[in-house]
């Protein structure tokens, strides 16, 4: 044994001991500052009800309208993104198998999109939009969104199916399955809980961000009833209010921080539980 | 040979540079056992995926040469694939049971070939895991997923599952290497019983498997074929001086 290992043990042991601390701390005091500013001015009438006039300056209503815009945001555009982006990801583990160059070329494109940040995607849509003359609205948001998730929930799902043993991809071609058959009768079943959580993050992205839909939804105080309406949603209501001179306001900002936390704590707990459902037909090689 | 099953003809396969497979030529026999033999690394395995086509998915893989399944050939062809690997049936070094319940990976082969009803379904599986000796295990909880079965018992499903589809031809590569020797027993006790109706080619490399239920044997070494020829003559009367050496264990 080497004359130090039980020193270097110690060592590697106490940083991943002071690395868990940390990011436990981090997300402590996150919580913390968010609850302790915000839970005074969370009340019922602030999750139930529209902006009021005034509502900017202190006065009564809610944020029921940002609520409800961001749901329809981010549910439409992590439906359109899984549409899109699911059988990408299937055709690069299944279809191009043979065709290793060009799969890691996607991957390579895939991966640099990942990293352009949101404002350049709502910068970008923004242009489309001024040279076709169209508004902002609920549509134009949600197919900003949609592009700036889609590397996300590609590449999430992705790396999920390539953690399928080749044996079992093997085992299916030799039943006579066609590849397709393959991608949608096991290769799904097999990744589901893997497939959820890639949606579960990618719904949590489009759900947080404000740059990308600053330019393209626009923001009013009332509830979108179609596509083409303006909608208003929770990141930007927590802009808008945090940036007032009053601190009522400001205290709403972080009431709202709390409901947008909410949302993405239900929704992860819904889809655990919708998961563990169908876990049980996955095999652990 | 009279009718061989399979016809191998100067079949080579490189990967990228390295030759695997070196101009092999085989027959194998209807409705018996073949057994392929040999160290590892001497290109048995590759030469089974060839037969269903497996060998073809890696990217850097060059096959020339034709084999033929009843005097049609598989490889130069422009039949479906999916039709031609219908007609074998693989067994692999260990269980890969398809993510579902023990009833719809039976099932799952003949639901892609489009038979749905229950009725009929429910009697073919039935019929399928009494021929692997599964059902009495299974029968009351056909429902539940395959990965609740230990691994002799996945084994035997996959060759359920395999025969679902009604194959000619069923191609194992060391089928008992991952399990216990009652579970590798029961298969090869299967396989003697399935090879009056299957033509079986087997790889592996325990030589007492391979005297136990071989009909014909096949001994490849550095990617070629040394000896082949019926089980009696191979074992009793080896032609060939590496073949003798490594009867006698002098590799492995």
């Amino acid at each position: 044994m080497k004359k130090f290992a039980k020193y270097e043990e110690w060592f590697f042991k106490g940083l991943m001991y002071l690395s868990t601390l940390s990011i436990g701390l981090v997300l402590f005091v996150i919580l913390f500052s968010v609850l302790y500013t915000g839970l005074p001015y969370l009340s019922w009438e602030m999750i139930s009800s529209i902006p009021e006039g005034g509502y900017y300056y202190g006065k009564s209503g809610g944020i029921l309208n940002a609520i409800i815009g961001s749901l329809y945001l981010s549910l439409g555009s992590t439906a359109l993104a899984f549409i899109v982006g699911m059988p990408l990801a299937m055709f690069m583990n299944i279809h191009l198998v043979r065709n290793t160059k060009f799969v890691s070329g996607i991957r390579f494109i895939l991966d640099l999109l990942w990293g352009v940040p949101s404002i350049v995607y709502g910068a970008f849509a923004f242009t489309i939009m001024i040279y076709f003359g169209l508004k902002t609205s609920l549509l134009a948001g949600i197919v900003t969104v949609s592009l700036f998730i889609l590397p996300i929930v590609v590449r999430a799902i992705d790396e999920v199916l390539m953690t399928v043993p080749r044996g079992l991809f093997e085992s299916a071609l030799s039943l006579g399955s066609t590849k397709s058959e393959i991608a949608y009768r096991i290769m799904f079943k097999q990744c589901f809980p893997g497939i959820i959580t890639a949606i579960l993050l990618s719904f949590g992205r489009g759900i947080g961000d404000a740059a990308s839909i600053l330019f393209t939804t626009g923001y009013t105080d009332y509830i979108p009833t179609s596509l083409g309406e303006q909608t208003a949603t929770l990141p930007l209501a927590i802009f808008f209010q945090l940036s007032s001179p009053i601190p009522e306001v400001r205290g709403r900002a972080y009431a709202a921080s709390i409901i947008l936390i909410l949302i993405i704590l239900i929704i992860s707990l819904l889809s655990r539980y919708f998961t563990k459902r169908y876990e049980k037909n996955k095999i652990n090689f | 040979m009279e009718n061989p099953k399979i016809k191998i003809e100067n079949l080579n396969l490189h990967f990228g540079n390295q030759h695997i497979l070196k101009d092999v030529n085989l027959e194998i026999p209807k409705n018996k056992i073949t057994v392929i033999l040999g160290p590892s690394g001497c290109g048995k395995t590759t030469l089974l995926r060839t037969l269903n086509r497996l060998s073809e998915l890696n990217t850097e893989a060059k096959i020339k040469g034709t084999i033929r399944i009843d005097g049609s050939d598989i490889l130069n062809t422009n039949e479906d694939v999916t039709v031609i690997r219908k007609k074998m049936g693989l067994l692999a070094q260990r269980p890969y049971p398809l993510p579902m319940s023990i009833y719809n990976n039976v099932a799952y082969g003949l639901k892609i070939s489009g038979r749905q009803k229950k009725k009929y379904l429910d009697k073919r599986i039935e019929h399928y895991l009494r021929q692997v000796n599964l059902w009495d295990e299974v029968k009351d909880r056909l429902k539940d997923p395959a990965s609740a079965l230990s691994i002799g018992q996945q084994q035997r499903l996959c060759l359920a599952r395999g025969l679902a589809v009604d194959p000619q031809i069923i191609l194992a590569d060391e089928p008992t290497s991952a399990l216990d020797p009652i579970s590798s027993q029961m298969i090869e006790e299967k396989f003697v019983e399935l090879s009056s109706n299957y033509t079986l080619v087997l790889v592996t490399h325990i030589l007492r498997q391979a005297r136990h239920i071989a009909d014909h044997v096949v001994f490849m070494y550095l990617g070629e074929i040394v000896e082949q020829g019926s089980a009696k003559d191979f074992f009793e009367n080896p032609q060939q001086e590496r073949t003798k050496a490594y009867l006698q264990g002098q590799f492995y």
